[in-house]
């Protein structure tokens, strides 16, 4: 479905989403960070048990950045960013598209924790830029993006919201189910949320914590008016833990009847060579937009497709 | 069978045996975790609702369902009587599953008759019907407004509200997705 008269009614939207990147590449060029492109065509996607790439003759299509911005943080870049298309076959409804933009950024020598306090400045800035005051109205809710942001822990908002833990969701396969009814819909309603530290088997890239007694993975997930935003990590810098994952989740695949990817040659050397610590985030621009600008489906933020 | 991807709104399903046609459909995926294909749906025999939320390794069963065109031909005891379009074979419905479709049953009207295992669980008349009122006060004549209504009655008992210029052995039109007055169509 594309006609003029969609293209039309769009326009104000559209004008938003030009004005949300050029604030954003603004506060990253403020802040010392440069832009890059990387392919948007690959060789090897990494391999996730429920991320699909889609095909392209013998290649395929992107479903993130991330393996080759890593490529350039072991080659000594410190801090890029990255603005562009993003695929995942068979993603489709109110709030996912095949194709969405992505916004993903890396930082050298930074933690999650100091990510989650440049994201949540980033954001503050570009609200007010945008709309000339800190304040969005999305979906019913007044979301103020002046106010400190709330974090809650994964094992406190299911205790808090499901009364279960995250052990018995998680033994008893209803983690996701309780993630989209129960605990998403409470977050971000008033200010943005940071839902943080993951149970170890759903840490995908990032690095496990393992400090007092249990282990988490430094990952959190920003919500705005119960719409996920964004997903960063401490980025995992150990090589053979890293073989590992890819490992597991390219068998889980294997049992979903889902095709293998070749194998990350290029990223594995980066690896090889020395990741250097740091931490990264993906956000997603057109969900970005539709919280900014009150669209109850992305396919209102973008191009008719 | 469908795959949970094959899911949408208005996609006709079987579950423990019965028919549900799915009435709200959404794609929800939460960040690295498996998609879930989260449904509302309603039970075609008995109207009752229900969520439902699929994972994509899920097998949900097709309903055997035909849409047949037949005739209203008489009525037998409990029963009415159809006879298919085109094959002229017969089918007896019982007078009770008709519900008040029952007084808007014309003979020959042409009705969609949806079967689920060749049991007949929906029917569909033709939108407009045309009935004679036997019975109502004598009419306000010049009264022209359609927003004051009084009782009027079929030959069959059915009490339909109508404007209060409609005499006895008026003919009017009634939408039978409604079941309510829709127009004059001759007066008497």
């Amino acid at each position: 479905m594309n006609n003029i008269a969609q293209l039309e009614n769009i326009k104000a939207r559209l004008t938003s989403r030009a004005g949300l990147l050029r604030s954003l590449r603004s506060f990253f060029d403020n802040h010392g960070f440069i832009e890059v492109n990387t392919p948007t065509v690959i060789s090897a996607p990494a391999p996730e048990e429920f991320i699909e790439a889609p095909q392209t003759g013998d290649k395929f299509l992107r479903t993130s950045p991330e393996l080759e911005m890593k490529c350039l943080l072991a080659a000594g870049y410190e801090k890029i960013y990255q603005i562009g298309s993003c695929f995942r076959a068979g993603e489709y409804g109110k709030r996912h598209r095949p194709e969405f933009t992505m916004l993903e950024w890396y930082e050298t020598k930074a933690d999650y924790n100091q990510l989650l306090d440049f994201t949540a400045a980033m954001l503050k800035t570009a609200v007010h830029e945008l709309c000339g005051s800190t304040k969005i109205n999305y979906s019913s809710h007044c979301i103020d993006f002046s106010l400190t942001p709330e974090t809650i822990t994964v094992n406190d908002a299911y205790k808090k919201f499901a009364g279960i833990s995250v052990e018995q969701a998680i033994e008893q396969n209803i983690f996701d189910e309780i993630m989209v009814d129960q605990i998403e819909p409470n977050l971000g309603l008033d200010r943005m949320t940071f839902l943080k530290d993951y149970p170890a088997d759903r840490a995908a890239l990032a690095k496990l914590n393992e400090s007092n007694g249990h282990c988490y993975a430094e990952r959190w997930e920003l919500y705005l008016g119960g719409l996920e935003i964004a997903n960063a990590y401490s980025e995992l810098t150990d090589i053979d833990e890293q073989h590992q994952r890819f490992t597991t989740a390219a068998r889980q695949r294997q049992k979903n009847g889902l095709s293998p990817y070749p194998e990350a040659n290029d990223f594995f050397a980066a690896m090889e060579h020395g990741l250097p610590e740091s931490s990264g985030c993906a956000l997603g621009i057109d969900r970005l937009l539709m919280a900014i600008t009150d669209a109850d489906d992305i396919a209102q933020t973008c191009f008719p497709n | 069978m469908y795959s949970a991807s094959d899911l949408r709104k208005g996609l006709k399903v079987e579950i423990d045996g019965d028919p549900w046609v799915i009435t709200d459909f959404d794609f929800c995926k939460p960040g690295k975790g498996t998609a879930l294909y989260r449904c509302k749906m309603k039970n075609m025999i008995a109207g009752n609702t229900m969520d439902r939320t699929f994972r994509p390794s899920d097998k949900i069963g097709k309903p055997s369902l035909e849409a047949r065109e037949m005739y209203y031909s008489y009525s037998e005891g409990d029963f009415l009587v159809f006879s298919d379009a085109e094959t002229y074979e017969e089918m007896r419905i019982s007078k009770e599953f008709m519900g008040k479709n029952f007084y808007f049953l014309i003979e020959d009207s042409l009705c969609e008759i949806l079967l689920f295992n060749n049991q007949a669980i929906e029917i569909t008349l033709p939108t407009f019907i045309e009935k004679e009122i036997i019975e109502t006060e004598p009419g306000a004549r010049g009264n022209t407004a359609t927003n004051i209504t009084k009782p009027a009655n079929f030959d069959n008992g059915y009490e339909i509200q109508v404007p209060i210029f409609i005499n006895q052995g008026d003919v009017i039109k009634i939408d039978t997705r409604t079941g309510e007055y829709a127009e004059r169509v001759s007066k008497a």
